[in-house]
């Protein structure tokens, strides 16, 4: 009896480890998309982090085989939906930087120009449906490849291609409002 | 819209075009001038989307969110196992409390006919609004307009 005592609280020991490794390499992409979806730092945190809880709950059912990030995605993307269902009159952040490591000194009409593009961006991705939204940051902005994205949307590659196409058109039409 | 130029135009972005694939896209670009302009104007939102990214939060927060996720784990065990202690002796408690309420020679009948008629009431009272809780909110109709 005490042998199974101590050989279950290896296992769940050995379990919980290999899930802090998985939460660890995952959860910077975790974040990254939730907050994409979500528009604010402490909801991406919080829904994240409680999508690797049911994760953790689920992980007998998890195929090692497989790709984790896949697998979690799928109830990442389910927590998230729900959150914005609930949360209908959730306030968003200005969740975007610019991409450049160094504001150039050299040229403020540039800098000002990206500040502006920034905040157009921002508003313009805000008034996107919530699908096309997330197309547009697994692909343009985590860099997701086709096949991968079509895994976490279990979609095919042909209509993931289609959906970005026309989420970037939508995005475009958007900006184009803001700017007139 | 035309599904092979999505295609063409997708495998464009990704670097993927074999040379027949470039040279159908090529013609296709420059025989519709409508595919031409979706053409740039998809460059265009690319280039804007290049320049931007995601805010990346401080270090402290990536150092904290493991601990952050082992604690909430923790603590669902600690309220798993205080709810099942509760239920345990809160149940144990009632049975001994009705036990010795029927066992009771000493209280007059009268009372114990009140006594038993308020817990049937406060039962039934529970009853209903856990069942309002539960079951009448998932076929609200109404639920997601806005009172």
């Amino acid at each position: 009896m005490r042998n199974n005592k101590v050989s279950a609280r290896t296992i769940s020991k050995k379990k919980t480890k290999e899930f802090e490794v998985l939460v660890k390499d995952n959860m910077k992409r975790a974040y990254f998309c939730a907050l994409g979806m979500l528009g604010s730092h402490d909801s991406a945190m919080d829904v994240s982090q409680e999508a690797f809880i049911r994760a953790y709950r689920n992980f007998n059912t998890y195929d090692t085989k497989r790709n984790f990030f896949t697998w979690y995605y799928k109830i990442l993307r389910n927590h998230c939906l729900n959150f914005i269902r609930d949360n209908k009159n959730r306030k968003e952040e200005f969740f975007f930087e610019s991409g450049k490591n160094e504001v150039s000194l050299n040229n403020p009409e540039q800098n000002l120009e990206e500040k502006e593009q920034l905040e157009m961006l921002h508003y313009a991705i805000n008034q996107l449906e919530t699908e096309d939204r997330e197309i547009i940051i697994l692909r343009e902005f985590e860099g997701y490849s086709y096949e991968e994205i079509s895994a976490m949307l279990n979609l095919p590659a042909g209509t993931v291609m289609s959906r970005l196409f026309y989420a970037r058109k939508k995005l475009a039409e958007k900006m184009k409002r803001l700017m007139e | 819209m035309n599904e092979r130029f999505i295609i063409l135009l997708e495998k464009y972005f990704e670097n993927k075009l074999t040379d027949s694939e470039s040279q159908e896209f090529e013609t296709l670009i420059n025989s519709n001038a409508e595919l031409k302009q979706e053409f740039e104007e998809q460059n265009r939102i690319k280039e804007v989307l290049r320049k931007m990214k995601l805010k990346n939060p401080s270090r402290e927060v990536w150092d904290g969110y493991w601990l952050g996720i082992y604690n909430r784990i923790e603590r669902g065990i600690a309220w798993i196992a205080i709810s099942i202690g509760a239920i345990i002796f809160f149940g144990y408690a009632s049975i001994e409390a009705v036990n010795s309420f029927i066992n009771d020679t000493q209280s007059p009948l009268i009372a114990k006919v009140g006594i038993s008629i308020l817990f049937f009431g406060a039962l039934v009272l529970i009853f209903s609004l856990l069942r309002e809780k539960f079951f009448t909110s998932k076929h609200d109709k109404y639920k997601e307009v806005q009172r």
